[in-house]
This record gives structure tokens, sequence and C-alpha cells, in this order.
């Protein structure tokens, strides 16, 4: 994500080749990085590690809210989540990955243009494309609802050239829920795409075109193989947020067409069913884990992390 | 022919990338705008006209105040900590070789790949377990934990840019490791910690989703127009959206201006 080669410094750190206190210093040493780890390491491990642990073992329990729930190994909490949110769960995906793959369409275009028509304003426009995320997260997608209203031009517009029926709406809809996660995670999709186009020496492309001296057959077998780190990142930050989101549904949606995400939030929060907002919550983790997992083997952690 | 095809695919780009611009800014004009609306009602979704009423009575909204100084106070706190956290394991992961690096980077991965709500619904279960009341402390502490991983990209990424010869010179002539750091390394590092912390103080200010879970009885400004929204948001969240917006983006030009006349001034 970005420019670190992540080739770690020579094995030799500062000073290990000067010979004073050798035996001891060099004991010290190997324990300094392991003291630079151990807070944030604590850290990690108390409030990540640990609270997905627990996280399972509150998934296996059984019982009510006022009685208690007890850890039985209950694994029926699961198929009985599946079979009452399994419809979710499909549609989480479905719309996450819509939006996606038109954050993708919309994004590609933009980090192109910056990177390579961008000339001297490249950091201004790139300044640019963050500014929006400065209103508050809330307060945007609410002005959607603004945008998208039943009275407002859009609506008005898209009926009169016959796109949405005469008393077809935007607002409450699957599709205003999937305009809102595009919107919101548009630069998470934009940066990351930009930062791998920026880094392509421009001589390749040129190289390209004399070879193939077609540009439409050069972007596509020298820009956008380059580019496909970028659009990895990309679509990973795109969709692990998009597919746990639930404000954008419950603000824009169709409420009875609500993800996943609304089911954990209101079964934890107002229901307090426990146990199934768990397995709900921890299979949610362990599907993104099964997406994710295979391209941090590709292309390897220090990439993504760095 | 081609000629006339290049020029209109430089510029249908180009015409493509204000448009895309200025559809980002679409939903910011509007949250703007409609802090300038003369509502009826609860409800601030229709225009009717201006005014500068909501601007002049910003601070009488009950509450609405307190829920900013409480995001400020918990984005500050969050972003203070992980900071400092994440600044050491960036050391760590570029200055030295050890054992469990790559399981290090794995564990700094993993809560950037994990969704909000299990983020935060995992921290409830953890708290619930231990009987732990949720409120500011546990805000922070989650804050703490989705900020680390950012800090240390952010700061990594400067780190692995400089120059280590410099530290190595200022072992050579009198330093230990402490003094070097001091003197050397931390003044270079300087502008990704400090950039480490702005980022950190943003995503914190703005969380709502794993907020949410660990509030307990607390308000923070996300948290205020969540729950304001089933009942009508009063104008003066846009006022302090717009205020917010215009003070973030003017610190933001000022930074860059003088960061460019430093820069003229050395060249």
């Amino acid at each position: 994500m970005t420019t670190d080669t992540a080739t770690p410094p020579a094995a030799t750190p500062p000073g290990a080749g000067q010979t004073a206190g050798a035996a001891s210093s060099k004991s010290k040493r190997k324990r300094v990085p392991y003291l630079l780890l151990l807070p944030g390491g604590i850290w990690l491990i108390m409030f990540y590690v640990i609270p997905m642990i627990q996280l399972a073992g509150v998934s296996l329990q059984e019982g009510s809210f006022q009685t208690g729930y007890r850890f039985t190994w209950a694994w029926g909490n699961y198929s009985a989540a599946f079979t009452a949110f399994g419809g979710h769960f499909i549609r989480s995906i479905l719309y996450a990955g819509t939006a996606t793959l038109l954050a993708l369409l919309i994004g590609y275009p933009l980090a192109y243009a910056i990177a390579f028509r961008g000339g001297r304003y490249r950091n201004l426009l790139l300044i640019l494309v963050l500014m929006p995320f400065l209103t508050p997260f809330l307060l945007r997608t609410l002005a959607w609802k603004v945008i998208l209203a039943d009275s407002g031009w859009v609506v008005g517009v898209l009926q009169s050239i016959g796109i949405i029926a005469e008393n077809g709406r935007l607002l409450a809809t699957g599709w205003a829920g999937v305009a809102g996660i595009t919107y919101n995670f548009l630069a998470f999709m934009t940066l990351p795409i930009y930062v791998s186009l920026e880094k392509i020496d421009p001589s390749l492309i040129e190289a390209a075109q004399d070879l193939y001296s077609n540009s439409r057959t050069a972007f596509r077998k020298v820009t956008l193989p380059l580019s496909r780190p970028g659009i990895v990142a990309g679509t990973l930050l795109t969709l692990i947020p998009a597919s746990g989101d639930f404000v954008n549904a419950q603000l824009l949606g169709n409420p009875q067409q609500l993800m996943i995400g609304n089911v954990i939030d209101s079964r934890f929060l107002r229901i307090v069913d426990y146990p199934t907002a768990a397995a709900l919550s921890f299979t949610l983790m362990v599907a993104i884990l099964l997406i994710v997992i295979p391209y941090v083997r590709a292309v390897g952690t220090e990439d993504l992390v760095a | 022919m081609k000629r006339f095809l290049d020029f209109a695919r430089h510029h249908l780009i180009t015409v493509y990338m204000v448009g895309a611009l200025a559809y980002l800014f679409v939903p910011v004009v509007v949250v703007m705008l409609f802090s300038f609306n003369d509502n009826r009602g609860r409800f601030n979704f229709t225009w009717r006209g201006f005014t500068l009423k909501h601007w002049a009575n910003a601070f009488e909204v009950p509450n609405l105040f307190d829920s900013l100084v409480k995001s400020f106070q918990i984005a500050f706190l969050s972003a203070l900590v992980a900071t400092i956290l994440g600044t050491l394991i960036a050391l760590a992961l570029v200055r030295y070789r050890f054992k469990g690096r790559s399981t290090t980077n794995f564990l700094l991965f993993l809560p950037m790949a994990t969704p909000e709500v299990v983020l935060g619904s995992s921290l409830l279960a953890l708290f619930l377990t231990l009987s732990i009341p949720t409120g500011f402390g546990t805000i922070v502490v989650a804050h703490i934990l989705f900020n680390i991983s950012y800090v240390v990209v952010t700061v990594k990424a400067r780190l692995s840019g400089f120059d280590r010869h410099l530290e190595e010179a200022a072992m050579d002539l009198y330093a230990n490791e402490w003094t070097t750091f001091v003197k050397v390394t931390l003044p270079m590092i300087l502008p990704g910690v400090f950039a480490a912390f702005m980022l950190g103080f943003a995503l914190s200010f703005d969380d709502f989703i794993i907020t949410n879970f660990n509030s307990g009885g607390t308000v923070t400004f996300p948290l205020y127009i969540w729950g304001a929204a089933r009942v009508g948001v009063p104008p003066q969240v846009n006022v302090f959206g717009t205020a917010i917006f215009v003070i973030t983006v003017s610190i933001m030009l000022l930074t860059v201006t003088l960061q460019r006349r430093s820069d003229a001034n050395v060249a």
C-alpha cells in the first residue's frame, strides 16, 4: 500500500561492528526489538486475540438473558443462526460485492486520471479525493437521504427519462444502500490504486505503445497488470468494511432487506441474544478470513501491512 | 483522425476526473447547505429558505456540544497512546531482525482485516464476560486497538525511507543508542509520527460502529447523530459538521503552503 520495499535493514544494527563491550551489549541488543514490541503487542493480544476467543466462547453458550448464559458447546447456535439469518448473509455478500465492483469502476479511472493527467496538481487532486471524508461519516450518509429523497430532483430526472418507474423511488431500496456503501468507501479503493499506478515508469508504457502501437493493448498488457497490487489492496479495503457495515443499510436501504451487520448490532445491543449475535459475528470473521488469506498468501503480509 | 481520437480521450478522462470529484463533494455541499436551512418541524430534509439562526444558537441544543467534547477527548487520548505504541512497533520492525517478525506483521494486519462489527462485538463480548461496565474508558481502549495498525503502517513508511548512515554516524561519534534515538532518529521520523497521530485522531473522531458497541451511556458526536437520526437531526449538527470541515481543510491547506514555502527557502 505504500512504497516500503520491505527488506529488513542489514543484519548489523548501528554500532554492532564496534567491539567495545561486545558480549553483554550483543545480548542486550537482541532484547531491544522485543522490548519495543511489548506494550503494543500486549494491547493487541489483550484487546484483539482474547476478545476473538471470547466471541467464539459466547457463540457456544446457552441460556437466556434473564437466567444468564452458560458455556455448553452449543453448536446448535450456528445452525439456528443460519436458518434464521442466512438470507442476510447472502444479501450482505451481494451488496458488499456490488458496491466494491462499483467503487472499482468509479475509482480506477479516477486514480488513473490523477496519476497520468494530474501533472503538478497530483497532490492537490489527492487531497481533494480525501477532503469529503473530513465531514463526519454519518452526516455524509444522511446527506444522501436528502439527495435521493422521493421529492428530490435526482428521482425526478430518473423518472422523466424512464430509468425508474413513474411512482418509483430510490430511497429505502437496496440500491440506495449499495450506493451509500460505494460512496463511503470510494477513497479506500482509489488511493491504493493511485499508489500502484504512480509507481509505474512512464517509459514502460511508451515502450509498450511503440511495440503494440495501440494504446488500448498497451493499457491491457502493461498498465493494468502493474496496477494489480493496488486493485487487490483497494478491493480488500472496500470489501471488508462494506461486508460488516450496517449504517448505510439502516439509513438508506430497504428496512425489510437489512444486512448481517444490522442483525449483529440489534441482536447484541437491543435483543440481548448474545450467543446468536456472537455466532453471526464469528462466522462473518471466518468468511472474511477465507477471502483474505489467499490474497495474503499471494501478496505477503509485509506488503499488505506496509 | 488518430490525433483527434487521442485528443478526445485525453480530455474525456479529465472531464471524468472533474465529474468524479464533483460526485465526491455533493454530500459535503448538502451538509453545509442544510446548516442554513430554515427548516420546519423536527426534520431537516427539504429546503425551506436561508437562515443564520442555527449558526447563532449552535450551542443551545442540549448534549450536542458535550458529545463533541467527548469525541475530542477520546480521539486525543486514543491517538496519543496508539501513536506511542505503534511507533515503538514500527521501530522494531524496520530497525531489527528478530524471530516472530512475520507473526507480528500478521497480528498487525488482522485488526485491519476485521469488519468493524466483529471488532466491536468481540470487545463487547470480552467486557461482558469480565463484567467491565462499558463507557468512556472502554471506548478509548477500543480506539487505541484499531489505531495501532494504522500508526505502524504510517510510521514504517517514513522510517524505511530515510538514511541509516546518519544514525551510524552519530553512534560513531559519541552517542549511545538512546542519545542517537532522541537526537537523530526521532527528529527525522517526527513528521511521520505526527501524520500517524492525525490519522488516528481522525479515525477515532469519526468512528461509529465500534464505539456503538462499547459506549455504555457515553455519547460521542457520531453516537449523537445516530440517536438523533431517528427523531430528526437538528440543523446545529450540520453547523458543527460544516465548522469541522472548514477548520480541518484550512489547517491542511495552511500546512501544505507552509511546507511549500519552507521547501522553497531550502532550495
